[in-house]
């Protein structure tokens, strides 16, 4: 997607040269790539007209010869577009060093208000299904982190089992998850006989779990509401005396990131409604390219706070305007990828690697380590996926997770000896080997063979500064799938350094500064 | 015909918000006008705003364009009649016969269970599909037997529990976190016992990126076959008629691990147009065998394509 977009901007700016700037006629056609390509991220129709508005305006009158690649010139104007339409940039001072920068854009966005005297009010809404329950959970482990206190208030009276759900999840979190304050829980389930009918006695639900609340000493209150269809008035209705009645501090709508075209006229109707004043986007673990995020971002204008990204409770991430840009554009999400490599390597863990990579000591153990945190974070196929221009190259390559699986089969019939030097590998201990893993000595050899070409790799890896590092990832990621393949197992020592942004949003950023 | 009459008054119902917009919409922008490229454009723009996807919308209008261009559609009229022609070509014909277990030839007089096995991402609403599909089902004087094999998300059994209770019908449960296949083979065994006919198995939502997840799908089904000849007589993929183009991705895999072989689209009462459905069926071949159309129990509908595309556009 991406390279054809980069493709096609290319082909239309090819014909112009020298001084020759770029007009609406020849963009045009292009733009259509655009548009289509939006379109199949499940943009807004509403938005991706209006915002191919704006990259026209934007690039006419750009002179091309100033840029080398018109196409990546008119990627970047629209990747810009994105950015700035999903999220507000931070700002960037002009001399940030690498760790400044990459600090700044992890940062911790604002989250959740506190208000003194407490509690603070949190209300979710959102359609059926969207995620509000879970959502909740994983606010209050959030919160739960941080030290604050939470109670979870059931006002689903809809759904059948609803209540016990929340009440399941809040015991789940006070149990489980990490963090020094209590997380609690309020509900009424004598109240569910009414199913389905209890429009109306959420209201006072809300207003009793508040009250308790406010008795304990709780933080933070959160209101997790039923789910309900934008055109049904009594239900929104109901949304309106709970707001009316509890005044909650912040109002969030929780949206699927799966959501369709329809998501403008859904949050525009909560929006009047309510008032929203934050998003949260679920599901985003998902492989859909998330253009709903642009269209309830630009309909709402209330910032996306948050992100679900798995069914774990902690799975609950600040959104990163830049990084779903480039993944609505299909360029990939690389801060994701080194995001998960994160989470099966630690810290501890990365830097010994490293160290033993510089000294050149790296064994089969440690190969066959990171062959299995690789495998750990997802099929192979969809980490690829992530990588930048690796995307749609993929897409016809066969890339076959029982591969991993063989060359652990090897690795574990070799003696720890053989696994920590190779070099003792003869050939009738390849055959053993070989018979072990049900394999042929053809293909110990090659194992061999490859892992003596990513240590060498990994060697000169390990001595570069994270700026060089970047760089030969770019290089490698350029020269397609197999390379990228290639350099898979090394991701996890990539990620130490915490070098989590791509090349070309480093490169837009140094554009910026100027 | 009063049945069918009630069936495409529903779908019409469900699609009260469609009518606003695309449908009248779409009727008050075509007809009335003067046929030209412009008109064309912007009743591609419709189809792309009700979800229908750039593949199945460029197909469907490059082909009106096309005869426009041939001077064989004259007025707006013919490229109404056109696009419903098209798009019904596009979903094909009725295919709402859920398929049912045949006795063993060698025992006639033995009932073999049919089993239904409900798939879908977290959300999509299969639960309350289930119990839809149930009271259906009832209604056409089957025994129902359901299976609570979402073992994992928290008040999942409890929800079809209630259902079970509403519907007054036999609910097979097991521990909450433990094995669905071993839920799976205990329900089996149980609807033979009990000599029921249909056994419904409700599974976990998950993601289709979700691999680990995606092939214990194919376990439960193996896990059934083994029980039960035949078994899953079908296994039906619930889609959120709200869920954009990710609905083909969906599709695909969960076709590819569970051997989809029909879908119920839900949530169609809202203003979702679904037409996600027609891009569904032209990449996937899986075609639509029910639609939710409302929160009563009795609002799930044999799917028609017919009418669904008649009832989009006749308002």
């Amino acid at each position: 997607m991406f390279e054809k977009l980069s493709e096609t901007f290319s082909s239309a700016l090819r014909k112009l040269s020298g001084n020759a700037t770029i007009t609406e006629a020849n963009i045009r056609e292009a733009m259509g790539e655009v548009r289509k390509s939006l379109l199949d991220a499940d943009v807004a129709l509403e938005v991706v007209d209006k915002l191919c508005d704006e990259v026209v305006k934007d690039s006419v009158g750009r002179e091309v010869s100033k840029s080398l690649n018109p196409g990546q010139e008119m990627i970047g104007i629209v990747y810009d577009r994105l950015v700035a339409l999903l999220g507000d940039l931070p700002e960037i001072p002009p001399n940030a060093t690498q760790e400044e920068l990459a600090k700044i854009l992890t940062a911790e966005g604002p989250g959740i208000v506190s208000v003194s005297p407490g509690p603070t009010i949190v209300m979710l809404c959102g359609l059926q299904g969207s995620g509000k329950t879970t959502t909740a959970g994983k606010l209050a482990a959030f919160l739960k982190k941080r030290g604050r206190s939470v109670m979870l208030v059931a006002a689903d009276l809809q759904r059948p089992a609803a209540v016990e759900q929340l009440q399941t999840v809040a015991e789940q979190v006070e149990r489980e998850l990490p963090g020094g304050a209590t997380v609690s829980f309020y509900g009424e389930l004598d109240k569910c006989a009414a199913y389905g009918k209890a429009v109306g006695v959420a209201v006072q639900v809300c207003q009793r779990g508040i009250a308790a609340a406010r008795e304990k000493g709780v933080d933070t209150v959160i209101l997790d509401t039923a789910g309900r269809l934008h055109v049904n008035d009594e239900l929104m209705g109901e949304l309106g005396q709970v707001k009316f009645s509890c005044q909650p501090h912040q109002i969030y709508l929780v949206v699927d990131a799966m959501t369709g075209q329809d998501a403008v006229r859904s949050s525009k109707s909560f929006h009047d409604k309510l008032k929203i004043e934050g998003i949260v986007l679920t599901k985003f673990d998902s492989d859909t390219r998330g253009g709903a995020a642009l269209s309830v971002k630009t309909v709402t204008g209330a910032p996306i706070r948050f992100v679900g990204t798995g069914e774990k409770l902690d799975n609950l991430e600040q959104f990163h305007a830049i990084r779903a840009a480039g993944r609505i554009l299909g360029m990939g999400d690389v801060m994701s990828l080194v995001e998960k490599a994160r989470e099966q390597v630690s810290e501890k863990e990365a830097a010994d690697l490293e160290a033993k990579l510089a000294r050149g000591e790296m064994s089969l153990d440690d190969f066959l380590k990171q062959l299995r945190s690789i495998r750990k974070m997802g099929p192979l196929k969809n980490l690829l996926g992530m990588l930048p221009g690796v995307g749609a190259s993929l897409k016809d390559v066969n890339v076959d997770d029982k591969h991993i699986s063989r060359v652990e089969g090897i690795i574990n019939s070799m003696t720890p000896q053989e696994r920590r030097d190779p070099d003792v590998l003869t050939h009738s201990r390849r055959r053993r080997v070989a018979k072990g893993s049900a394999s042929s000595t053809d293909e110990v050899a090659r194992l061999v063979r490859q892992f003596e070409t990513v240590s060498l790799l990994s060697k000169q890896f390990a001595g570069m500064s994270a700026l060089q590092k970047v760089k030969a990832v770019k290089d490698l990621s350029n020269n397609k799938s197999a390379a990228a393949a290639a350099n898979m197992p090394m991701l996890p020592g990539l990620g130490a350094k915490g070098s989590s942004f791509t090349p070309s949003i480093k490169d837009k950023f140094k554009k910026r500064k100027r | 015909m009063a049945f069918f009459k009630s069936i495409l008054g529903k779908i019409k119902q469900g699609l009260a918000a469609t009518r606003d917009t695309l449908v009248t919409g779409l009727k008050n922008l075509i007809l009335g006008r003067k046929l030209d490229e412009q008109l064309i454009d912007e009743v591609e723009v419709m189809l792309l705003r009700a979800d229908v996807g750039t593949a199945a919308t460029t197909k469907v209008i490059d082909s009106a364009r096309a005869d426009f261009r041939a001077g064989k559609l004259k007025e707006s009229k013919d490229l109404l009649d056109h696009l419903k022609a098209g798009l019904k070509e596009l979903l094909g014909g009725p295919q709402t016969q859920l398929a049912e277990a045949v006795a063993d030839p060698a025992n006639p007089g033995t009932r073999v269970p049919t089993v239904y096995l409900i798939t879908g991402i977290n959300g999509a609403g299969k639960t309350t599909s289930i119990a839809k599909l149930a009271n259906l089902l009832r209604k056409q004087n089957k025994t129902v037997m359901l299976a609570a094999c979402d073992t994992f998300r928290a008040g999942a059994v409890r929800q079809l529990e209630i259902w079970a209770e509403r519907l007054g019908v036999e609910l097979v449960k097991g521990q909450q976190g433990g094995d669905p296949a071993a839920v799976a083979f205990d329900a089996c065994q149980a609807a033979v016992a009990r000599g029921v006919d249909v056994l419904i198995l409700d599974t976990a939502g998950r993601l289709q990126t979700q691999d680990p997840l995606m092939r214990q799908l194919g376990k439960i089904r193996s896990v059934v076959a083994k029980k039960i000849a035949g078994a899953p007589h079908e296994t039906l993929l619930v889609l959120d008629a709200t869920t954009g183009q990710n609905a083909l991705r969906q599709a695909e895999e969960f076709g590819k691990f569970a051997s989809v072989s029909g879908i119920i689209l839900a949530k169609l009462d809202g203003t979702a147009k679904g037409g996600v459905v027609v891009a569904v069926k032209q990449a996937s071949s899986i075609p639509v065998k029910f639609v939710g159309v409302g929160e009563s129990i009795d609002d799930l509908e044999p799917f028609d394509p017919d009418s669904f595309v008649e009832a989009m556009f006749e308002g």
